[in-house]
């Protein structure tokens, strides 16, 4: 059972990582058009990413919880 | 190009791993091991790792500073335990105790002033009358015959907290008499470290999501959240006494701060947040019975997934730093410090802004959290 543990762990990561990436993409994207609004896009891409992180980590803690 | 270099970086950082590992491939970390004891510590100290590991991110009675069961180094923590009167002690009577049962049912028997308990896995039981723990089928504690101590102990965590605490008094306390010495012009020592990020806060976490009006209010907890949860983060990558401990990623510690949040979320709510909850506009009648207990229920995911990022980054990072310093024990062999070293530098600098991160961002989150519960109907 710890190994599916671990693989259902690796692909929450798997999905926060496609997730991040995305929203990392378009805020560089965002920040190239738009240079004097970079702190505003900033903090907009730090939030959506731990609302996508937290949901990762319960992956994680499930994993923890398993093995 | 640039990729191709870092490639070529990379795989000649691992050829030459490879090549010196094979070299000192029989060489023993520890040098005084005898040639029949390397075989049987080599398997026992792949499992030490994990145990290391798992016993680093646990609260603990004793802070462990370094050596093995036998000869290590540790710091005794004050056992405060209440059971019919109030008893302290030093927990070095279990760790100098007596180990009993074997496999997962092993737990340490108390001597001197802690005859009559026992210790296991960290949390403290009453002997039976006999003078034994009685497990059940799972390996746990039967409650029935050891129930379990009021336990008031100044543990690790709770050593961390008070020394983290009485740090960011002593700071904090030095920046607010600087401007009362010096006014409020260019800022003087300390507070040049502290006022840009205090300003920040102000700026860009409070006034922005709780709005021009309310967000003064508000200041003294988030500033308080903020600086506690950064100095323990910071500590917590220490990897010396007073640091080291993982508090920050102790579910506990992080499910007081989350509800906090919750708490100073739901008794400064004004109207519009709980006609959204139990009357929301726009949404047909019959949609209620639906709707009602979905927004409640969102009333608590929200400081869940506060407590929960915080835990498990913490413990995470905890966990992939000691990994990282755990290949050079798996692998026995000093040599493979020339990967596990930078890769645990690196994780370690990582963890420095994940510390910054995660205090921002339980800050930022209690901000809008706050914020949407105060906001103005329009």
């Amino acid at each position: 059972m710890t190994g599916l543990a671990a693989v259902g762990a690796g692909i929450a990561v798997l999905g926060a990582g496609l997730g991040i990436g995305r929203i990392g993409g378009s805020a560089m994207d965002a920040i190239a058009r738009q240079p004097e609004a970079t702190s505003k896009i900033q903090t907009a891409m730090i939030i959506a990413a731990a609302l996508i992180e937290g949901v990762a980590l319960f992956g994680v803690v499930v994993g923890l919880l398993q093995g | 190009m640039m990729l191709k270099n870092t490639f070529k970086a990379f795989a000649f950082i691992i050829a030459t791993v490879f090549t010196v590992n094979l070299g000192l491939a029989n060489t023993p970390v520890d040098s005084h091991a005898n040639a029949h004891e390397t075989e049987h510590h080599a398997e026992k100290e792949k499992v030490d790792v994990t145990e290391m590991i798992m016993h680093h991110i646990k609260d603990a009675h004793e802070w462990h500073l370094w050596g093995g069961h036998e000869n290590g180094v540790s710091v005794y923590l004050p056992i405060i335990l209440i059971d019919g009167g109030l008893k302290v002690f030093s927990s070095s009577n279990f760790y100098h105790g007596e180990h009993v049962g074997h496999g997962e049912e092993s737990y340490l028997k108390g001597t001197g002033a802690a005859q009559g308990y026992a210790m296991f896995h960290e949390k403290i039981y009453k002997l039976d009358a006999r003078g034994n723990l009685n497990f059940n089928e799972e390996h746990h504690i039967n409650r029935e015959l050891n129930s379990k101590l009021l336990d008031f102990s100044i543990t690790k965590n709770v050593l961390a907290l008070i020394v983290s605490a009485f740090l960011l008094i002593l700071i904090l306390t030095g920046v607010a008499k600087s401007y009362k010495k010096h006014g409020f012009g260019a800022p003087k020592g300390m507070s040049r470290f502290i006022e840009p990020i205090v300003l920040f806060i102000r700026d860009d976490i409070a006034r922005d999501n709780i709005g021009e009006k309310k967000y003064k209010k508000f200041m003294p907890y988030l500033l308080t959240a903020f600086f506690f949860i950064w100095i323990n983060n910071l500590l917590g990558l220490v990897p010396i006494i007073p640091g080291g401990a993982n508090l920050t990623g102790n579910i506990s510690f992080t499910l007081i701060m989350a509800s906090f949040t919750l708490i100073l979320t739901l008794i400064s709510a004004n109207k519009h947040y709980w006609r959204h909850i139990f009357a929301t506009p726009g949404v047909p009648k019959a949609l209620l019975p639906i709707m009602i207990p979905v927004e409640i229920i969102g009333i608590f995911t929200k400081p869940f997934a506060l407590m929960v990022r915080l835990f498990a980054n913490i413990t995470a990072g905890h966990i992939i730093i000691l990994s990282l310093v755990g290949i050079i024990f798996t692998f026995q062999s000093a040599a493979w410090g020339a990967l596990s070293v930078p890769m645990a530098l690196f994780i370690s600098v990582l963890e420095l802004l994940v510390a910054f991160l995660q205090a921002f961002i339980f800050t930022m989150l209690s901000a809008l959290f706050i914020g949407a519960a105060v906001a103005e109907h329009h």
